[in-house]
């Protein structure tokens, strides 16, 4: 089947570039996402999301195609599994999936769905869907990691990294994992919640970052769109030393 | 004699000093009985506090990144509570953990239907991958324990603890045991149910056979065991009828009668004892023998 044959030749261009060379670039991502949905205008679950991807998978994780299974690498969790279509372009751009896999987003044959499964898609650390798992699945992940003491792909040790919405954020469930990993002072945690204020509530003054910062964590908040701002955001707070981390990546008024 | 409880602190201590993998995960229950485990391997003894989904979906997350995790805590909130996070944080991440609950079924009689989750069994029994086993004595219990942990790479376990107890041990066994064999129809006691049952069929006609696996249940067994007689008596500790579809499914291609014995499908508003409840729902000897006296007796 077709699929396969792209996937080999994906491998052979990855083989002859040097796996951790992407070929993509980010101006290319909405053409990649256009492909699944087969429209020039992307709902902004999907867009809300984009610019935080790209910087994690281009200049912060330590995660290639050839190391989705290595003990070492950095594991990305995507716990807002709605809109994936950012997620597969990135991923797509990166090389981690065959771009032909695309145009069949959703299709019965096709391993993209509306929300990811892990065991169908290269790359991706964890199926989600269902609001509220990633960063409680991503607190156990962290333990682990550190329990292992596994080396990193880098000059440190593996890192957990779990992008969350703020609307997700109501599910009580991410409420008992921020209280605990700030409690513990989990190190190798970094929460990346994407702020397009669309929970209904909100979260009342000093918005998101008040809320794990009374647990513990370390807080900052950037613009959603700015790649320079971002990938420092992250290499800060990536170097902080003590208790898990925040980066609010602000996204508002531009949906 | 140790209870059940105890037995599976310690197994779980011996397992976090022997394997450099396993990790045990708790939510406030039984951290006490863990005090020497946690100070040798504190990153492996992980309290989460009162925050059941966060201990299920840790373990998730402790399956994903290689370990082998041990989850334990009281049966509804490590069952009904957190229900949605062993079904997408273990079983549909494709991770593996031992789920080792207390207080089964009635064990807390006193404590009242908060405290109370017969439905476990067939919770986790919707839950794809899920082997359970159910010890009727502690000494069973760290066999179990340790097949369960070993087991891990293939799936996960459900671990069912219960202050009820059979008289004596059994050896443990994936395969359903014949303790006692008769002509008229197969009693298939579950766990702790073994002693009131041999106590209620003393002087009947009947095979009586042992489970403390019953996911996978032993579909081969039940059909060796039951030679025609084409009657099967289901004696569960949990919600009646858990078992019906696997034993239906069994002898799909026999003639058969089904009795299916256990908790019932309602609240008991009442505290006590278990033997109290157990009596209440027919499950104490007496009960049960009025049970299968009077399905034997329709047969005839």
């Amino acid at each position: 089947m077709g699929l396969r044959g792209v996937g080999r030749a994906a491998d052979a261009r990855r083989a002859a570039c040097g796996q951790a060379e992407g070929m993509r670039s980010y101006a290319e991502l909405p053409g990649l996402m256009t492909q699944m949905t087969g429209d020039e205008k992307h709902g902004p679950s999907a867009t809300s999301t984009l610019d935080v991807l790209w910087v994690l998978y281009d200049q912060v994780l330590r995660v290639s195609p050839g190391t989705v299974d290595d003990p070492g690498r950095d594991r990305f969790l995507l716990s807002k599994g709605h809109g994936p279509a950012a997620y597969y372009a990135v991923l797509a751009a990166k090389e981690f999936i065959p771009e032909a896999w695309l145009p069949d987003f959703g299709s019965v044959s096709s391993p993209l769905g509306y929300h990811p499964d892990r065991s169908l898609v290269p790359g991706v650390e964890i199926s989600s869907g269902s609001l509220g798992h990633g960063l409680p699945i991503g607190v156990g992940v962290a333990h682990g990691l550190l329990a292992r003491g596994l080396p990193g792909l880098g000059d440190s040790a593996p890192r957990v990294y779990v992008l969350v919405g703020d609307a997700e954020l109501d599910e009580g469930s991410n409420s008992e994992a921020i209280v605990y990993a700030g409690a513990v002072g989990l190190p190798n945690l970094t929460v990346v919640a994407v702020d397009n204020q669309s929970s209904t509530y909100g979260w009342g003054p000093g918005g998101i970052a008040a809320h794990f910062a009374v647990g513990g964590w370390s807080t900052v908040r950037v613009s959603g769109r700015d790649h320079e701002a971002l990938a420092s955001a992250f290499r800060v707070t990536g170097a902080a030393p003590a208790g898990p981390q925040l980066v609010v990546a602000s996204v508002e008024g531009e949906e | 004699m140790s209870d059940m409880r105890s037995v599976f602190a310690e197994t779980a201590s011996a397992l976090l000093d022997e394997d450099p993998l396993a990790a045990v995960v708790l939510a406030e229950i039984s951290v006490d009985m863990f005090g020497k485990a946690a100070a040798r391997h504190p990153d492996r003894v992980l309290n989460v506090g009162i925050r059941e989904q966060l201990m299920v979906s840790v373990g998730g997350g402790l399956a994903l990144a290689g370990m082998r995790p041990i989850v334990h805590t009281y049966a509804p909130f490590l069952v009904e509570r957190a229900y949605e996070q062993v079904k997408l944080d273990l079983a549909h991440q494709g991770g593996h953990a031992v789920l080792v609950s207390i207080g089964a079924s009635y064990d807390a009689a006193r404590a009242g239907r908060t405290h109370q989750a017969p439905e476990d069994v067939i919770l986790l029994d919707s839950v794809p991958g899920f082997s359970v086993v159910v010890p009727g004595h502690p000494a069973e219990v760290e066999a179990l324990l340790r097949g369960a942990v070993g087991a891990l790479d293939a799936g996960s376990t459900y671990l069912r603890l219960s202050t009820e107890t059979n008289l004596e041990t059994r050896p443990v066994s994936a395969s359903l045991q014949m303790i006692r064999s008769g002509r008229r129809a197969v009693v298939v006691a579950v766990g702790p149910m073994l002693s009131p049952v041999l106590e209620a069929v003393a002087d009947l006609d009947v095979t009586v056979a042992y489970a403390t696996t019953v996911r996978p249940f032993d579909a081969s067994g039940l059909r060796a065991l039951e030679a025609g007689s084409g009657a099967v008596v289901l004696v569960e500790p949990y919600l009646a009828g858990t078992s019906s579809y696997a034993v239906a499914s069994a002898l799909t291609s026999r003639p058969h009668r089904l009795l299916s014995l256990g908790v019932p499908r309602r609240e008991l508003r009442q505290y006590g004892t278990p033997a109290d409840h157990a009596s209440a729902y027919g499950l104490d000897a007496a009960g049960i023998r009025r049970s299968v006296t009077g399905f034997l007796g329709w047969t005839s």
